[in-house]
C-alpha cells in the first residue's frame, strides 16, 4: 500500500527582507510590498517528505495549503521539486482565521485525504511565528506529534524515528504512525526545482486561475488531466462556519505598535584591536549578535 | 538569495531576440514532440517560457550555491587519491545541485533524456554558471561532449552513453598531448584494433586534460599506423568504469583551480570508435572544438560580468579624497568601458550561438529527411557565418574579459591584489581564456579566412542594410564609413600577394572586422532597446579610433619591413 505523506505549507510575505514600505499607515502588513514566498520551514518539511519518497518504492507526497487564490503557486512550487499533487483550501469564509480556526480547517482537509501515514509541516510561519498550527492540527486529528524535527532517521510502514533539535542539544524519539511532525530550519534545505518537472507542471492551474487565464487550456487539460489543481471550499470540507475565519478565531489583535529604528547617538571606533574587541563585547552583551 | 539570471536583464533581452522563433521551430521540428513528452513545448511562446523558467533555476543555483562556494573551491582544489580525482567539497555540492535539478545534457534530444534546448539558452546557462565560478563552469560545461556523441556516434553508442548525462555523468575531451598542443595533427596516442575481441585499445599519454577523471571521455588517437598527420586520427569514447587509465598528476595552475587538469596514461584501455576512422580530427574534433569555443565565449562573458559587478561595487563604496572613487573620471571611464565591452562580447556571443543553432538544427533535420533547396541554402548561409563568427567570438570575448578583469583589479587598488576580494580570483581565472581551446593567435588564423573570403564584409553590409531608428542613423553612417575603410585596407594588404604579409597584419585586420561587427550588433541592440544606445555610441567611437590607428600602421608597412621583426 502506498505510503502517503501530507505536507502542510503556507504562502507568506517575505518578512526576511523588510523595507520601509513593509507596514501600511494603519498598522497592517503591506502585502504588495513584500513578495509572497513558500514559508521557509515548510520547504524544509517538503525536503524531508521528498527524502522519504526517494527511499520508499511506493510513496506519495501531497501538498495542502490554505490561502487566497494565488497560494496555488505553493502547490506548483512543490510539484516542481517532486511533490505528486496538491489541494488549495480557499474560501472567503476562511479570511481572518487564527491558529485555532486554521488548524480546524486543515484537520478537516486532512481527514478528506485519509488514510495517510505522515503529516509534515514547518515548525512555524515567518509571518505569524506562532508554531501552533502543526500541533493544534495533530490534536484535532487525535494523532501524536513530534515538534522541532531535524532529521528523519528511519521510517517504515508502522513507525518513525525522528531527531529533534532542542535548545540545548538533540533528542531522538520514536512514534507510531500516523504522526504529525513539525520541522525545524536546521533540517536540510529544500532541493532545487527540477527542470523537467517544472516544464511538466508549469501549466497546472486551479479552476479559479483558469477562469482568469487569457489562454485556452481546454485541449491541453483534456490530454493532461493531472494539470488541474483542486480547490476545496467550506462546502467541500463540510465545515462548521462558526468555527472558521474571524468568528472561529478567539485571538484578537489588541494593539499594533510600529517600531521605528532611530539612532540617537553615534560612536566613532578606530580599527584597533582594542576598539573592535570592545564593540564585539558590547554587541554580544546587548544580544544584537550571538 | 541571489539570482544571477533575474538580476541581469541583458540575458532576457538576448533570449527574446527575433531570430529565436525560427531557431526554436527548427530545433523542435515544428513542435512534433508536444504530445509525446509531457515537458516538450507546445509552441514558441511555451518554449521561451520554459527557457526563461529553467534559466531562473540556473540563476538561483549559481547565485545561492555556486558563487558562495567559489572561494572555498579555489583554495581547496581537487585532490588525487588512489588514482581518483576528488573534487573540492564545494564542487561536489555545486554538481549535486545542478544534476538533481536536471541541468546536464540540456541540449540532448528528449529520447536520450535531454531537454532538447537550443544552444542559445544553453550557452546562457553557461554564462550564468561562469559568472558564479568559471572553473566550475568547465566541469559542468563539458556536457558539450554529449553533443558530439549525439551527432557522430552510432545508435549503439548513443543508446549506451547519452542517457547517462541527465543522471549526472561527467565528461572530458582528451585531445592535448605533450607534443601536440595547438598542433593536434601531431597526436600520438595509439589506438589498436584487436580482431580477437572486436575492440579498440588505447595506449599513450594525454596532458592538460580538463576533468581528466570523468565518467565519459572522448579521446583523439592515432588509429592508422605509420601516419603522421590529421588523416591518421580517429575519435574514441572511453568509459571510466574500465579502470584502464592512470592519472599521473593534477596540475597546479594559476587559475580555474577548482577544475582538475590531469595528465593521463592510457594502458590498453578499451574504447569505442565514434563515427568513422580517420575523421577524428578533421570532422569530429573540429565540431567539438567549435562548441568548446562557444563555451569559452560564455565563460569569458560570465567572468566579465562578475568583474564589472565587483568593480562597480567597490568603486561606489571606496572613498578617497572625500568622495567615492567612482566619481573621478579616471575611474568612471574605466568602469563604463568595461561595461560597454561586456555588452559587446555578450551580443557577439548570442549572435554566434544563434548562427550555430540554425545550422545545427538543419543538420539534424537533414538526418531525418532531405532538406529542400531553400533549406540547404539557408543552412549553408548560417554555417558560413557560424564558422567565421566562432573564432571572432573566442578571440574578442577572451581578450576583453582579460582586459576587464585587469581593470577591475586596478579599480580595487592595493586591496584588489590581496586575497580578500573575489577580483583576484576572477583575474587569475580569466587568464586561461585566451589560451585554451585554441589561443588567440590561432583564432586569428581561423578568422582571417573570413576577412579574405569576404564573409565578414558581407555580414557588415547585411547589418547596415537593415534600417534603424532615425536617432541611430548617425551611428550607422559611422559604421558604413568604417566598413568602406576596412574593405579598402584589406585590398591594400592583399595587393602585395604575399601571404606572410597578410599573416603579419592578420590580427589587425580581424580586430578591425570585430570592431565593426560588434558595433553593428550594438547598433541593432540599441534599435531594439534604448538602454543599449550608450554602449553602441561609446563602442563605435572607440572602435573607429582603433581602426584609424590600425589603418595608419598598415599604411606605413611594407612586406620588406618584416625583416626588422625577425631575429
Amino acid at each position: 500500500m502506498s505510503f502517503k505523506i501530507i505536507v502542510l505549507a503556507k504562502q507568506v510575505p517575505d518578512t526576511r527582507n523588510v523595507g520601509k514600505d513593509a507596514m501600511k499607515a494603519d498598522g497592517t502588513v503591506n502585502r504588495a510590498a513584500l513578495p509572497a514566498i513558500f514559508n521557509p520551514e515548510d520547504l524544509n518539511a517538503l525536503e524531508l517528505a521528498l527524502r522519504i519518497k526517494d527511499k520508499l518504492v511506493d510513496c506519495e507526497v501531497i501538498i495542502l495549503t490554505m490561502g487566497p487564490f494565488r497560494a496555488a503557486e505553493i502547490i506548483r512550487e512543490a510539484m516542481y521539486r517532486g511533490a505528486d499533487r496538491g489541494y488549495l483550501i480557499t474560501d472567503r469564509k476562511f479570511a481572518g482565521s487564527d491558529t485555532l480556526a486554521t488548524s480546524y480547517t486543515l484537520s478537516l482537509a486532512v481527514k478528506k485525504l485519509e488514510p495517510y501515514n505522515l503529516i509534515l509541516s514547518g515548525r512555524q510561519a515567518i509571518d505569524g511565528d506562532t508554531a501552533q498550527v502543526g500541533p493544534q492540527t495533530a490534536e484535532k486529528l487525535n494523532i501524536p506529534q513530534i515538534t522541532y524535527a531535524e532529521e528523519i532517521i528511519d521510517v517504515n510502514s508502522t513507525h518513525i524515528t525522528v531527531k529533534r533539535r532542542l535548545e540545548r542539544g538533540v533528542e531522538v524519539v520514536k512514534s507510531k504512525l500516523p504522526v504529525a511532525v513539525t520541522v525545524h530550519s536546521s533540517a536540510p534545505a529544500c532541493r532545487q526545482r527540477v527542470t523537467k518537472l517544472l516544464m511538466k507542471y508549469k501549466h497546472s492551474r486551479t479552476i479559479t486561475e483558469l477562469q482568469n487565464e487569457t489562454k485556452d487550456y481546454t485541449e491541453l487539460y483534456s490530454l493532461r488531466p493531472y494539470l488541474q489543481l483542486e480547490e476545496w471550499t467550506v462546502d467541500d470540507l463540510h465545515a462548521d462556519v462558526e468555527k472558521l475565519g474571524l468568528s472561529g478565531s478567539p485571538t484578537k489583535v489588541k494593539k499594533i505598535e510600529n517600531v521605528v529604528f532611530q539612532s540617537k547617538d553615534s560612536k566613532v571606533l578606530t580599527s584597533s584591536d582594542a576598539d573592535i574587541d570592545g564593540l564585539m563585547k558590547e554587541l554580544l552583551g546587548s544580544h544584537v549578535i550571538g | 538569495m541571489a539570482n544571477f539570471y533575474t538580476d541581469n536583464e541583458n540575458l532576457k533581452f538576448h533570449l527574446t531576440h527575433p531570430l529565436m522563433e525560427k531557431i526554436v521551430r527548427l530545433k523542435e521540428k515544428d513542435y512534433i514532440e508536444k504530445d509525446q513528452f509531457d515537458y516538450a513545448p507546445r509552441d514558441f511562446e511555451d518554449a521561451l517560457d520554459s527557457y526563461d523558467k529553467v534559466l531562473e533555476i540556473v540563476g538561483e543555483i549559481s547565485g545561492d550555491i555556486v558563487a558562495p562556494n567559489a572561494e572555498g573551491v579555489d583554495h581547496a582544489g581537487p585532490q588525487l587519491i588512489d588514482n581518483e580525482v576528488h573534487y573540492a567539497p564545494g564542487t561536489v555540492d555545486n554538481l549535486d545541485a545542478l544534476v538533481k535539478a536536471g541541468m546536464i545534457g540540456m541540449s540532448l534530444p528528449r529520447e536520450y533524456d535531454g531537454l532538447n534546448f537550443p544552444m542559445t539558452p544553453y550557452v546562457m546557462a553557461a554564462e550564468i554558471v561562469s559568472r558564479a565560478d568559471a572553473g566550475f563552469a568547465n566541469i559542468w560545461g563539458l556536457q558539450d561532449c554529449a553533443e558530439t556523441i549525439h551527432e557522430f556516434g552510432s545508435e549503439e553508442i548513443k543508446k549506451e552513453y547519452l542517457p547517462r548525462f541527465y543522471k549526472g555523468a561527467t565528461a572530458a575531451m582528451d585531445l592535448t598531448e605533450p607534443d601536440a598542443g595547438s598542433d593536434l595533427q601531431a597526436v600520438q596516442l595509439k589506438a589498436t584494433f584487436n580482431t580477437a575481441d572486436n575492440t579498440w585499445y588505447l595506449d599513450g599519454v594525454k596532458r592538460f586534460i580538463t576533468n581528466g577523471d570523468a565518467d565519459i571521455s572522448l579521446v583523439l588517437a592515432r588509429s592508422e599506423p605509420n601516419t603522421t598527420d590529421a588523416r591518421g586520427l580517429s575519435l574514441f569514447v572511453y568509459d571510466r568504469a574500465n579502470n584502464a587509465v592512470k592519472i599521473r598528476r593534477i596540475e597546479n595552475k594559476l587559475g580555474i583551480k577548482g577544475s582538475p587538469t590531469c595528465e593521463l596514461v592510457f594502458k590498453n584501455a578499451p574504447a569505442k570508435l565514434i563515427g568513422d576512422t580517420k575523421m577524428g580530427l578533421i570532422k569530429y574534433v573540429m565540431s567539438l572544438m567549435n562548441s568548446a569555443r562557444l563555451g569559452v565565449g560564455a565563460q569569458s562573458v560570465g567572468l566579465a560580468e562578475a568583474a564589472v559587478r565587483e568593480a562597480q561595487k567597490y568603486a561606489e563604496e571606496r572613498e578617497q579624497f572625500g568622495k567615492a572613487i567612482i566619481q573621478y573620471p579616471a575611474v568612471y571611464e574605466l568602469l563604463t568601458n568595461m561595461k560597454v565591452k561586456t555588452d559587446a562580447i555578450r551580443s557577439l556571443l548570442y549572435e554566434t550561438a544563434r548562427f550555430v543553432d540554425i545550422y545545427k538544427a538543419y543538420t539534424f533535420i537533414g538526418h531525418d529527411r532531405k532538406l529542400d533547396q531553400a533549406e540547404r541554402e539557408d543552412n549553408k548561409h548560417y554555417q558560413k557565418l557560424a564558422d567565421v563568427f566562432t573564432p571572432l567570438l573566442k578571440l574578442f570575448s577572451s581578450e576583453y574579459c582579460n582586459q576587464i578583469a585587469y581593470d577591475a583589479l586596478q579599480i580595487h587598488g592595493g586591496t584588489g591584489y590581496m586575497k580578500d576580494f573575489p577580483v583576484e580570483r576572477i583575474y587569475r581565472d580569466a587568464r586561461i581564456t585566451t589560451i585554451y581551446e585554441g589561443t588567440s593567435q590561432l583564432q586569428v588564423v581561423a578568422a582571417i579566412r573570413g576577412v579574405v573570403n569576404g564573409v565578414y564584409l558581407k555580414a557588415m553590409h547585411d547589418y547596415l542594410n537593415t534600417p534603424v531608428k532615425p536617432e541611430l542613423q548617425y551611428l550607422k553612417s559611422v559604421l558604413e564609413k568604417m566598413t568602406d575603410q576596412f574593405a579598402k585596407i584589406v585590398e591594400k594588404v592583399n595587393e602585395h600577394e604575399d601571404s606572410e604579409f597578410v599573416d603579419f597584419h592578420a590580427r589587425r585586420l580581424v580586430e578591425m572586422a570585430g570592431n565593426i561587427i560588434m558595433g553593428c550588433l550594438l547598433l541593432h541592440d540599441a534599435n531594439r532597446n534604448d538602454v543599449y544606445s550608450k554602449s553602441a555610441e561609446i563602442f563605435i567611437r572607440i572602435g573607429r579610433a582603433d581602426n584609424i590607428s590600425k589603418v595608419s600602421l598598415i599604411n606605413q608597412s611594407h612586406p620588406k619591413d618584416l625583416g626588422a621583426y625577425k631575429s
